[in-house]
């Protein structure tokens, strides 16, 4: 399909005799800001986890920037352009805060073929993506002496480090506060502005009602929506889903 | 090469009765690393721990070796209970397993080597039982009964703990904390409490093989090493956290190893089952039954 | 300080302590010395994966032992320049560790760690079985009594073993402050974020095995030399696995100057150890002061003492 960043057609995963996921076919289409949403063990983080390659799918393809990235390593599919946050923050315990986002730099921007940065360019851009989620107070620190919620915007700042063509945020806003989540908001609408395509899994419906594109819901391993978020909300099979919880 | 019948159908016997034996050895690591995901590389040091306890009974009051470690039961399963405290309070909460608790148990390991050393000295050690010595003899086949008897009782021993762990409600949480620590919680029971429990099995059942082994072979404190890399050898060919698949992976090395031993030589049976190990790892680490 | 000017401050660190040894008129400091420096290589070199990546080899011995080994098959071909020697005991270590890591690093740490164990065992067995390199009978290696320009040839031996020290410590303080070191240093706190991130992970770590392989494959060269009489039981000792961890653990396994700690404290200890109570004793107290520190003191004795630095600051 032409202009499809990315393109999901038939993915399933099982985990023994456990279906996570049951043939499901998406696309995103570049620029698009593509909500993802569902009721707890619905298979979103799962399907994340497949299409960054963390995860092998029995079956199905993943085809990004018209290219198929089935087999590839995941860190193959970052440096072709998709990052992903984790749903539970993974810093890197061991690392300032400031090279963690350091390490995106060097192993996926530097990687890229091209104007690798060079250490100068390396910090300015460290110290630009700490302002951006102001953390910047907090670059020499150790994630340890981060809040929760530091440690969540540390982690999209990661994501973002990686200078994606595709950002996948799994629930990046979980505890933030009101004008926090509006903060969130408006920087990743702000990115896509600048040409970088998002899927936003959330379970905060006003973020995602107001970031929303395009809104897909999956409940137990299956796609049961895929459209405008206004219509997806009044879907009935949507309403029962979430009310049937 | 010409095989005699005679030698190949005692050769595959003497697998079997040994594969026996090897289950029971496996069975606690089966709990420990299968179920609970503890890499307890120390676990042989227990059971050389059991076989030299067995060996001082049994010396001093004439008692027999696998009633002994019955009796001594209790005094492993604390331990073990004990161990996996240490073990939990210092790694597993912190997260630190992978090389910490590594080397904990490699340090547990080579102490206890290294204080029985200290105290046996290096000579081989044996326990006297009516069974050590005959053999049964059916036409050709020769069923030694030193290996007949810890066969059987490692075989009762998987029985039991095979019926534990699927009618009774430790034994079904113990299965499921592997899997959903949030529904054994929701369940009133404590994920660390069950953990203990299991791993306090684990070390239990190292006395009872512990014997088994001395009745099997006389015993020296560095016994113990050959042991790991058959354990782990069973534990992965048969399927992590399956005891029905470690019986069938123990009977496997068994015969292996024993037609290894038949028709090679015994200098290299150490080997086997290490080699067995690497091969499965690189080409089918989720074992024969794994998924 | 960068590494190159690092790497001429320890050249003369290193000539201070030969000449140094030279003073003082036993010989017995450079076999004794000779042993605490190859100590500093094969900690140094464990660290390199066990410390930086966080993936633990208890099968030290194995690599320390192919080198040795290589150093008595290649004698009984034609007998070659120790440094040479070493080049060669260097990569075929190198290579056995990048063949097994291959092998077993896509899985997890756990069964790396199991099958590193295996391999010293296969190894060992393979040794055992092998006629032309001595077997369980062992071999003997003929040493001469001196060399020109330096005098005994224990000396010859010692400046070989310190000229190692200096490249496995150089080697590892040039990692950490690379982006390799940042690679590895990932690896070690989270694995799945790394290759998010775009660390190549296996690649990172089949580098790390085959370096910390090829290190102490180098170490073990010279040992025949050194010893005289090989046997398989003394190669592939206990005795080198355990210091092998014990040392970085207790040291501190982040960065470099921990397992240089850790094995000129414990090398020496065990020295005086082995000569007043009992070589079985020494291995003891090896043994439970990892157990002691792996719980009391995780970052080991450099942990302590930034634990410390940092109290007096506050």
């Amino acid at each position: 399909m032409p202009g499809a960043l990315l393109e999901v057609t038939g993915l399933s995963k099982r985990f023994g005799g456990f279906v996570a996921l049951d043939g499901i076919d998406l696309t995103v289409a570049e620029g698009e800001r593509v909500g993802l949403i569902g009721p707890n063990g619905s298979g979103k983080s799962t399907l994340v986890n497949c299409i960054c390659g963390t995860l092998v799918n029995e079956s199905g393809s993943v085809r990004f920037n018209g290219e198929t990235v089935d087999g590839l390593l995941t860190h193959e599919r970052t440096r072709r352009g998709m990052a992903r946050s984790f749903q539970l923050p993974r810093p890197f315990t061991t690392l300032t805060v400031a090279d963690n986002l350091r390490v995106p730099l060097l192993y996926t921007v530097n990687a890229r073929p091209g104007h690798a940065l060079s250490p100068t360019e390396l910090d300015a851009r460290c110290a630009e993506l700490l302002q951006l989620v102001a953390l910047a107070d907090k670059a020499r620190h150790l994630p340890r002496d981060l809040t929760q919620v530091e440690m969540r915007k540390l982690e999209l700042a990661r994501a973002m480090a990686a200078e994606p063509k595709l950002l996948i945020a799994d629930e990046a806003m979980a505890g933030l506060s009101q004008s926090e989540v509006d903060d969130i908001v408006g920087l990743l609408i702000r990115l896509n502005e600048h040409g970088i395509t998002i899927i936003l899994i959330e379970h905060i419906m006003r973020a995602v009602m107001k970031f929303s594109q395009r809104l897909i819901v999956l409940v137990s391993g299956k796609k049961i929506a895929d459209g405008m978020p206004d219509a997806v909300i009044r879907d009935p099979a949507v309403e029962r889903a979430y009310i049937g919880q | 090469m010409d095989i005699s019948f005679d030698l190949l159908i005692n050769a595959v016997i003497a697998g079997i009765l040994l594969g026996g034996f090897y289950t029971a050895v496996t069975l606690g690591v089966s709990i420990s690393f299968g179920i609970l995901d503890i890499v307890n590389i120390a676990h042989p040091a227990f059971i050389i721990l059991g076989s030299y306890i067995a060996y001082i009974v049994n010396t001093r009051l004439g008692i027999d070796p696998i009633a002994i470690s019955i009796i001594m039961l209790p005094v492993f399963y604390l331990l073990g209970a004990g161990v996996y405290q240490v073990y939990y309070e210092s790694f597993e909460r912190r997260g630190q397993e992978a090389l910490r608790g590594l080397s904990f148990f490699f340090g547990l390991l080579f102490v206890t080597e290294v204080m029985l050393i200290l105290v046996f000295g290096v000579d081989y050690r044996y326990v006297e039982a009516p069974y050590i010595g005959p053999s049964w003899r059916l036409g050709v086949m020769d069923f030694p009964l030193r290996m007949v008897v810890p066969c059987i009782a490692a075989l009762a021993l998987f029985a039991a703990l095979q019926l534990y762990l699927s009618y009774t409600f430790i034994g079904r949480a113990i299965t499921a904390v592997a899997q959903d620590q949030l529904a054994l919680r929701l369940m009133g029971a404590s994920p660390v409490r069950i953990k203990r429990i299991a791993f306090g099995i684990s070390i239990a059942t190292a006395s009872v093989a512990g014997a088994l082994l001395i009745i099997i072979q006389p015993v020296e404190p560095s016994v113990g090493r050959e042991y790991i890399g058959r354990v782990f050898a069973i534990c992965v060919l048969g399927g992590l956290g399956s005891l029905p698949g470690t019986v069938i992976g123990a009977m496997l090395l068994g015969v292996i190893e024993s037609f290894t031993a038949t028709f090679y030589g015994p200098s290299w049976a150490p080997a086997v089952a290490f080699g067995v190990l690497l091969l499965t790892l690189a080409f089918r680490p989720a074992g024969l039954l794994g998924r | 300080m960068r590494t190159r000017v690092f790497l001429l401050v320890m050249i003369a660190a290193a000539a201070v302590v030969f000449f140094a040894a030279r003073m003082v008129s036993n010989d017995y400091v450079f076999f004794a010395g000779y042993t605490v420096l190859q100590f500093v290589v094969l900690a140094t070199a464990w660290n390199i994966l066990g410390g930086y990546t966080g993936y633990v080899n208890f099968g030290s011995a194995a690599f320390f032992a192919l080198g040795a080994y290589a150093t008595v098959f290649l004698h009984k071909l034609y007998p070659l320049p120790i440094p040479l020697l070493i080049l060669i005991g260097g990569a075929v270590s190198g290579i056995v560790g990048l063949g097994m890591g291959y092998l077993t690093l896509r899985l997890r740490g756990a069964f790396f760690a199991i099958a590193t164990l295996a391999l010293a065992v296969v190894l060992q067995t393979l040794v055992v079985n092998w006629d032309y390199v001595g077997g369980s009978r062992g071999a003997y290696i003929i040493r001469p009594n001196e060399i020109a320009l330096i005098g005994p040839y224990v000396q010859y031996l010692f400046l070989l073993m310190l000229a190692l020290a200096v490249i496995s410590l150089t080697v590892a303080r040039g990692i950490e402050r690379s982006q390799l070191g940042y690679g590895f240093a990932t690896i070690r706190d989270d694995e799945l974020a790394a290759e998010a991130s775009g660390v190549p992970t296996l690649r990172l770590k089949l580098i790390a095995t085959t370096l910390s392989g090829a290190l102490m494959g180098m170490a073990g060269a010279p040992f025949p030399y050194y010893i005289g009489y090989l046997q398989p039981s003394s190669a592939f000792g206990l005795e080198y696995a355990v210091n092998s961890i014990a040392m970085p653990m207790i040291g501190g396994t982040t960065n470099w100057v921990g397992p240089l700690i850790g094995a000129i404290l414990l090398g020496s200890l065990q020295q005086i150890a082995t000569v007043t109570i009992s070589s079985a004793v020494n291995l003891l107290i090896v043994g439970l002061l990892l157990v002691a520190f792996v719980i009391i003191a995780p970052n080991g004795i450099v942990g302590l003492v930034q634990n410390w630095m940092r109290g007096r600051t506050k």
